[in-house]
């Protein structure tokens, strides 16, 4: 079995997002930049899958700037074994939407035909939580999405999913389209030997012209503001005081 | 213009607090037609058509719509879509995962949890964990958007929509259900509670989230979990509150034990009035609480049960 994996690469979740005074979107010069941290997640379940000789490659890929090969360097030292690099845009605040990268992600499908694409179930700059819905529905392909579960039984998969209710159990055709949740599994360090190994590992890079894909966007960003800001509170200093305080403010 | 809006069905039943506020923003679109699909959608298709501004009610009963499955839920919308320009619904878990299916088919981007309608094409939504509010203009013929219930008021009950039948669409027949763990609570929904009681890392143990919950149901209130609190078992994973998990904006918000990452902030910090306990002075969570004790919460916790 083959498994995809496209990574994205975002801004590290620890880094404090500041909104360029202009209004234009975010500041991103300079900036610590890593992994998706779901897609950390669907790395280490293939490599899980390969590990447990249910899976025998890993191919990774991801569309973005030319930058974007670190985070592909980052998959092959966790244990990927190829990595494909599309260059969809040249300046980092350029990122490409969604149904434009599913399109390419569906050309990627059609050469590699692998049997599993595990993406992240969202990408936390932009928190849409789209692209893998939008790839299974470009092949027709059945879709888990927010797997805490992961279990491939032949030609089906068991994924069990996070819900707004609890957790939800389904089996989906193969081949499929499993989107990662939080909880799946707590992905590994690449080791130095690892990342050593990484640099003479393939690493094909391809543009989004060469699939003929169209990423003009479909949505254009009119501004980007900062959310309002809360007004300062106290503190209080005992249970007494807080439950008059609370009172006063008539929320109990 | 004309809205068709998925309704949230849960096993036959209308969740009516999710939809009525997916109604309050799409009214400002046009027409709003709702969609109740699944195995059996009638009782919530009636329920759908007393929420105020719903024009029409589509009820589609299928076996294969049960579990809101995506492939056979998308199919069923993109076979009504001719006749809309929007294709909304509430941003949950559900909607989530059958809105960008049914975008992709129609070759158009979509929109994900919106928090603000500017105009027909325009629409807010925070991005990065809600660090940033950008405001997006749709160039799509048709716009596919879920909405962020948190930031809209349910509309009122009192309307009496007429309720028609469509049959389902052509099952592609990829996915079956197998099983739903839902844990049974009398408390009320997490996402519509007015107060909601979250505990964190800090509470410590399985056992001792009975202090949190305790709070909770001297107050009537919801209970939520940071991420950690849920990693660690302490917690379900329905609990969680934050950018991965949901987004709350109660009257009150008590977080007891939890340190304010941004990423749980993302998805509370909305709340009208905040309450943070914590040991650690220095905790983020200060930043955002209206109200700062700075305590164990093995003390301040039992005690606030007691005097509330
Ligand atoms: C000029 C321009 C203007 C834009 N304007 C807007 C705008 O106004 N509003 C707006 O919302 N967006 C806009 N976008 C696009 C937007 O910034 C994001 O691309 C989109 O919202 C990304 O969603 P996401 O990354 O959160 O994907 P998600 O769907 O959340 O990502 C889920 C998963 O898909 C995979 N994935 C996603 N992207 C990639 C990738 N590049 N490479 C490999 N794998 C990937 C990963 O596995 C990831 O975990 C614009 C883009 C451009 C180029
Ligand atoms: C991609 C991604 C998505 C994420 N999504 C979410 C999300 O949706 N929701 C979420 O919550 N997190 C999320 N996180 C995790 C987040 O970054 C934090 O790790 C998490 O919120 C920390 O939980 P916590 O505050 O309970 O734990 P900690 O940060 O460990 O804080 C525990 C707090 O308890 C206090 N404490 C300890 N003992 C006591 C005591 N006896 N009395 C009083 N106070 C005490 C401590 O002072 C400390 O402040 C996400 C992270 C990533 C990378």
């Amino acid at each position: 079995m083959k498994v995809l994996v496209p990574v994205k690469r975002v801004i590290d979740y620890n880094v404090k997002v500041r909104v360029k005074a202009d209004g234009s979107g975010v500041d991103l010069a300079n900036v610590k930049m890593s992994m998706n941290p779901f897609d950390e997640i669907a790395v280490e379940e293939a490599i899980r899958l390969k590990e447990a000789g249910k899976a025998d490659e890993v191919v990774v890929v991801s569309i973005g700037v030319k930058q974007s090969q670190e985070t592909l360097r980052t998959a092959l030292a966790m244990g990927a074994d190829r990595a494909i690099l599309v260059v969809a845009a040249d300046d980092v605040h350029n990122d490409i939407e969604p149904l434009a990268v599913a399109k390419i992600l569906a050309k990627v499908v059609e050469e590699e035909q692998p049997d599993l694409v595990l993406a992240g179930k969202q990408a936390i700059d932009n928190d849409m939580n789209a692209t893998g819905q939008m790839l299974s529905a470009l092949l027709g392909w059945s879709q888990g999405t927010f797997a805490s579960e992961l279990d491939i039984d032949g030609d089906k998969a068991v994924v069990t999913r996070e819900v707004d209710g609890g957790l939800q159990t389904i089996k989906v055709a193969m081949p499929s389209i499993v989107t990662v949740d939080l909880r799946l599994n707590e992905p590994r360090y690449a080791s130095l030997p690892n990342i050593m190994k990484a640099k003479k590992k393939p690493l094909d890079e391809k543009t989004a012209a060469d699939y003929g894909v169209d990423v003009t966007p479909r949505l254009e960003i009119v501004s980007t503001a900062e959310p309002a800001a809360r007004a300062a509170g106290i503190i209080v200093g005992s249970v007494d005081e807080l439950v008059e305080k609370l009172k006063e403010a008539g929320a109990v | 213009m004309a809205v068709l809006l998925l309704a949230e069905v849960n096993n036959g039943e209308l969740a009516m607090d999710a939809t009525a506020k997916a109604v309050t923003a799409a009214k400002a679109l046009g027409d709003v037609t709702v969609l109740a699909a699944g195995a059996s959608a009638a009782a919530a298709g009636e329920a759908a058509a007393k929420i105020d501004g719903v024009s029409k009610v589509l009820v589609a009963e299928d076996a294969t719509l049960g579990h809101r499955l995506a492939e056979s839920t998308a199919a069923l919308i993109v076979s009504l879509a001719g006749d809309y320009e929007h294709i909304v619904a509430p941003a949950t878990t559900d909607a989530k995962n059958v809105m960008p299916r049914v975008a992709a088919l129609l070759d158009v981007m979509v929109i994900s949890d919106a928090s603000g309608v500017v105009d027909a094409d325009t629409f807010e939504r925070p991005i990065y964990a809600g660090n940033a509010v950008q405001t997006v203009k749709s160039s799509d013929a048709k716009k596919v958007v879920t909405f962020r219930t948190s930031t809209f008021d349910a509309a009122g009950e009192g309307g009496s929509a007429p309720v028609e039948t469509v049959s389902a669409a052509a099952d592609p027949g990829l996915s079956e259900w197998v099983e739903d763990k839902v844990a049974e609570s009398d408390r009320p929904e997490l996402t519509s509670a007015g107060v909601v009681v979250s505990g964190g890392r800090g509470v410590g143990s399985e056992d001792d989230f009975a202090l949190i919950e305790k709070l909770a149901d001297k107050l009537g209130a919801a209970v939520g979990a940071s991420r950690a609190a849920v990693d660690s078992g302490y917690a379900p994973n329905d609990w969680q509150v934050g950018q991965t998990g949901k987004v709350v904006a109660p009257d009150l918000y008590i977080a007891v034990g939890i340190s304010g990452a941004i990423q749980h902030l993302a998805g509370m910090k909305d709340s009208k009035i905040i309450v943070a306990i914590n040991k650690d002075e220095e905790a983020p969570i200060f930043q955002v609480a209206d109200f700062g004790l700075v305590a164990d919460l093995f003390d301040a916790v039992p005690a606030l049960t007691e005097k509330l």
